[in-house]
């Protein structure tokens, strides 16, 4: 049953995220005011599937507290509780807290037990300061009957005692008759269930905790439960006193039961020391759902997978058109008939696997709604906290990219979203006297371009002040004091290591390990990324990235008898060398001199010990690349054709090279390495520390 | 004929090749200059003729480069340059182990360049003696152990830590 368990509890933890994640995007809709019913009902929806999913998977907590979000949703969506700020904002927090309270449960981790409690201690708040009594009596549409605790519900721990159904009695029948006084869920406890062979069919092992909504008085429920009071423990509590306290009052209610009873699921969590749950198997299999973390399945559309059937079925009829060719030509028939058949044959095959691999590329690809997601609700909280004004614009957000550029470009894109508030956006006033609306806009851009995606964002703040840079640039000694730049280079400084121009630091951003730690990551996933910026106007970074990192526009390039793939997106250009503009320093390092800018020199046969065509510069051929934000020029003996490679790991089988990124199977079945940009600058300066005056 | 034959006890001890008592090892033996080595045949995946490798830069002598093994790069070592013999000549009966390592908490896949495939032998576990202190051109650290064949030595190779050490090493483990 566990490894069942473990393997729906993995699909409910998925599931529950993504309601967590419509919740949260449904709740800035209402923030922003445009609340309609539909919108409320979308997270009512979502909260009641992960209440229900929480209450089977015996997740108590969980469930308990969706309970008090739903209640409270419940209301708006009757209309009987107007949808205010205060209630957005409580509400955001509580999907927070819930998202924590998941993810402890799934890494078998503690949540944060004392911000559970406030929060469910200001829900309670918020619900009962309208219903005027604030006494713990909750205010309920429609009738309410006399009593402690009625309105919202119970709480009711039944564990029958083994002899239970010796008396006649039978529980399906209680709790069927318990479910007529209101909205019921149930979670059986089977942890005192013995093993099949040792249980005794005339015994009771079963216990259920029951969650009862709905205006029954105690006296109803005590009823139901008259015939079997001697022969069980019962604890019924009120469900609001509960929640306040959820630990005490459990422990209270049932003593010693409590310890035996949370559900197997938790158990893991609960005795995470000692190991001795009461299902030993629960505890590899919460291990396992860790392991597997958030990367381990991906949701694809049906039509996406049909697509792939579709040409796999075009695939095999293509197999068996070429397949009869072959047959053909072994009988004897006329080759020349038949070569007009193998070529279309070859065609289709061609047409065939290029659409497949498109197809299951296609399966990596999620829309970047996936990260822009998270922005609203990041610039709804930052702006708060600034006390700013700003308006958050996304389009494109059905660009779709790889899983796996998209897990790693989330982090720089919150960065620069931050960065466009924090630095960007100015506050009201001084907006207003700049003759700007009040409301700064940020915006967020995606779409395709070539093999890119190109992701923009833009604000329009107060820009960025050249002079400003410069002057910074100075004071830290990255450039000779009093040299000026065109405006541009002094755009560029602030991808400079240790650069941050915030006057004051402030939590939100200017630590100064930001923008050159968002070049970084963007250029090592083959990407790139420009600024523009105007003073008063705003500023506009623009990310360039490749739609997946498994597949490369190569250009492949020849040294001696080896060829290397260089990235097409690291060249810049090729060009023959004229031998005049090359000048060496200190006879160590070559230089070439492209217009206004000195390029070292990388000599690849050399850099890579092999034998070149020839040794002269002026035989070769220069091809300038970029990598690290430094243009570099390296020698190769020709240029062969540009193509799309499929990136092979060199890991996997063997361990990361210095200047390599990875392999690639060329036509021919030969491997070719491609070359890393930045691991050559460093391969290059090692070697030139190493082996003084030897490199002229 | 076409009924499908219960099997017997005794059909299953000639299957694994047990005759009384039970306790053999199965070893790929192969040739490095004079000297016939082996390796646990279960750690084989194939073998396959040189064909060529291509040479990865700045990479110990003894890594020879790497090849396209159905779609998966493979590096090849060089077992005589590994052990610090005089480097031969490829020839049409050198060949590619392709070998199955542990090391370093993965499996991985790696080939062998070696002079010849000799043979497969059947050890009973009791004839494999320890690994002298000295004296062979392999440290002694990768050794499993001797073993003596129709009046031959077979040095038997521990594989996995042969090739997860030095240049071979995962991150930072293994290594020596």
């Amino acid at each position: 049953m566990d490894d069942m368990m473990s393997q729906f509890l993995e699909v409910f933890f998925e599931e529950s995220f993504e309601g967590l994640d419509v919740m949260e995007t449904a709740l800035l809709e209402l923030d922003s005011g445009d609340a309609d019913l539909e919108t409320i009902n979308t997270i009512f929806r979502a909260a009641h599937s992960i209440k229900g999913g929480s209450a089977t998977f015996g997740l108590g907590e969980v469930s308990e507290f969706t309970h008090l979000v739903e209640t409270l949703l419940d209301e708006m969506r009757d209309g009987s509780r107007p949808v205010t700020a205060e209630a957005v904002n409580l509400l955001l927090q509580s999907v927070d807290c819930l998202r924590e309270m998941l993810n402890a449960s799934r890494d078998g981790g503690e949540p944060d037990r004392q911000r559970i409690e406030q929060l469910g201690r200001e829900l309670h708040m918020l619900r009962d300061g309208d219903g005027g009594d604030g006494a713990g009596i909750p205010r309920e549409e429609g009738e309410t009957t006399a009593g402690e605790g009625e309105g919202c519900g119970w709480r009711i721990q039944f564990r029958p005692h083994a002899n239970l159904f010796q008396t006649g009695n039978d529980p399906v029948r209680i709790l069927r008759e318990l479910a007529d006084l209101g909205e019921m869920e149930v979670t059986a406890d089977l942890s005192a269930l013995p093993e099949f062979a040792l249980m005794d069919p005339e015994s009771s092992y079963c216990a259920w905790q029951i969650t009862l909504r709905g205006p029954a008085s105690r006296e109803q429920i005590g009823e139901i439960f008259a015939w079997v009071e001697d022969d069980c423990d019962l604890g019924i509590e009120p469900l609001a006193a509960e929640v306040d306290e959820p630990e005490a009052a459990g422990v209270d209610q049932e003593g010693v039961e409590a310890e035996k009873s949370p559900p197997a699921i938790e158990s893991p969590t609960d005795t995470e020391p000692a190991g001795s749950g009461t299902t030993p198997a629960a505890k590899p299999a919460t291990r396992r759902a860790r392991a597997g973390g958030e990367a381990s399945s991906i949701r694809v559309g049906i039509d996406k997978v049909d697509d792939i059937i579709n040409l796999v079925g075009e695939l095999v009829i293509t197999q068996s058109m070429l397949g009869q060719v072959g047959d053909r030509l072994e009988e004897g028939e006329e080759a020349d008939s038949l070569l007009e058949k193998l070529f279309a044959g070859l065609a289709q095959l061609e047409r065939n696997t290029r659409e497949l691999q498109e197809s299951v590329m296609r399966i990596r690809m999620l829309p970047i709604s996936f990260v822009f997601n998270r922005f609203p609700r990041m610039v709804h909280d930052l702006s708060n906290k600034l006390g700013k004004q700003v308006e958050l614009i996304l389009s494109g957000d059905k660009t779709e990219l790889d899983k796996t550029v998209m897990e790693k470009i989330g982090d720089p894109l919150v960065h620069l979203v931050r960065n466009a508030i924090d630095h960007g956006i100015e506050m009201p006033e001084e907006r207003e006297r700049a003759g700007k609306s009040p409301v700064g806009r940020v915006e967020l851009n995606a779409y395709h371009k070539g093999g890119n995606i190109i992701i923009e964002i833009s604000d329009d703040g107060k820009g960025l002040d050249a002079g400003k840079l410069l002057a910074k640039a100075w004071e830290k000694g990255l450039l000779p004091e009093g040299e000026t730049l065109p405006d541009e280079k002094a755009y560029e400084l602030i991808f400079h290591p240790g650069f941050s121009t915030a006057e004051e630091v402030s939590d939100v951003s200017g630590r100064g390990v930001g923008m050159d730690v968002v070049r970084k990551n963007i250029n090592s996933l083959g990407g790139a990324v420009e600024i523009e910026s105007q003073p008063g106007k705003g500023t506009r970074l623009t990310i360039r990235l490749p739609l997946t990192l498994s597949i490369l526009d190569g250009q492949l390039v020849r040294v001696g008898e080896q060829t290397y793939v260089l990235p097409l997106t690291a060249i810049i250009e090729s060009l023959e060398i004229d031998r005049r503009n090359v000048k060496a320093i200190s006879g160590q390092m070559e230089l070439y001199r492209l217009r206004d800018e000195f390029i070292p020199i990388i000599r690849l046969y050399e850099l890579f010990g092999i034998e070149p065509d020839n040794t002269r510069l002026d035989e070769g051929l220069l091809v300038i690349v970029e990598g690290d934000g430094q243009h570099l020029g390296l020698l190769v003996d020709d240029l062969m054709a540009q193509q799309q490679v499929v990136i092979k790991s060199l890991e996997v089988n063997f361990k990361k090279v210095e200047g390599f990124s990875g392999a690639t199977i060329l036509g021919d079945g030969t491997v070719a390495l491609i070359l890393d940009i930045s691991g050559l600058i460093k391969l290059a300066r090692a070697r030139a520390a190493s082996m003084p005056g030897e490199a002229a | 004929m076409n009924a499908p034959q219960p099997i017997h006890h005794d059909m299953l001890l000639e299957f694994t090749g047990g005759e009384d008592d039970g306790a053999r090892e199965q070893y790929l033996s192969f040739l490095l200059g004079d000297e016939e080595y082996a390796v646990d045949i279960l750690k084989v995946q194939e073998i396959k003729g040189w064909s060529g490798v291509t040479p990865i830069p700045n990479c110990a002598d003894y890594v020879k480069g790497v090849i396209n093994l159905r779609g998966t790069i493979v590096p090849v070592v060089d077992l005589r340059l590994r052990f610090g013999l005089p480097a031969s000549e490829y020839g049409p009966l050198t060949v590619v182990i392709v070998l199955r390592i542990v090391g370093g908490g993965r499996e991985r896949i790696m080939g062998v360049v070696v002079d010849a495939v000799a043979d497969v032998h059947n050890l009973p576990v009791e004839e494999l003696k320890p690994p002298p202190t000295f004296g062979a051109s392999v440290d002694t650290e990768y050794l499993r152990g001797l073993a003596t064949v129709e009046e031959r030595m077979l040095i038997l190779l521990d594989i996995d830590r042969l090739l997860s050490s030095g240049e071979l090493a995962v991150g930072d483990e293994g290594g020596g």
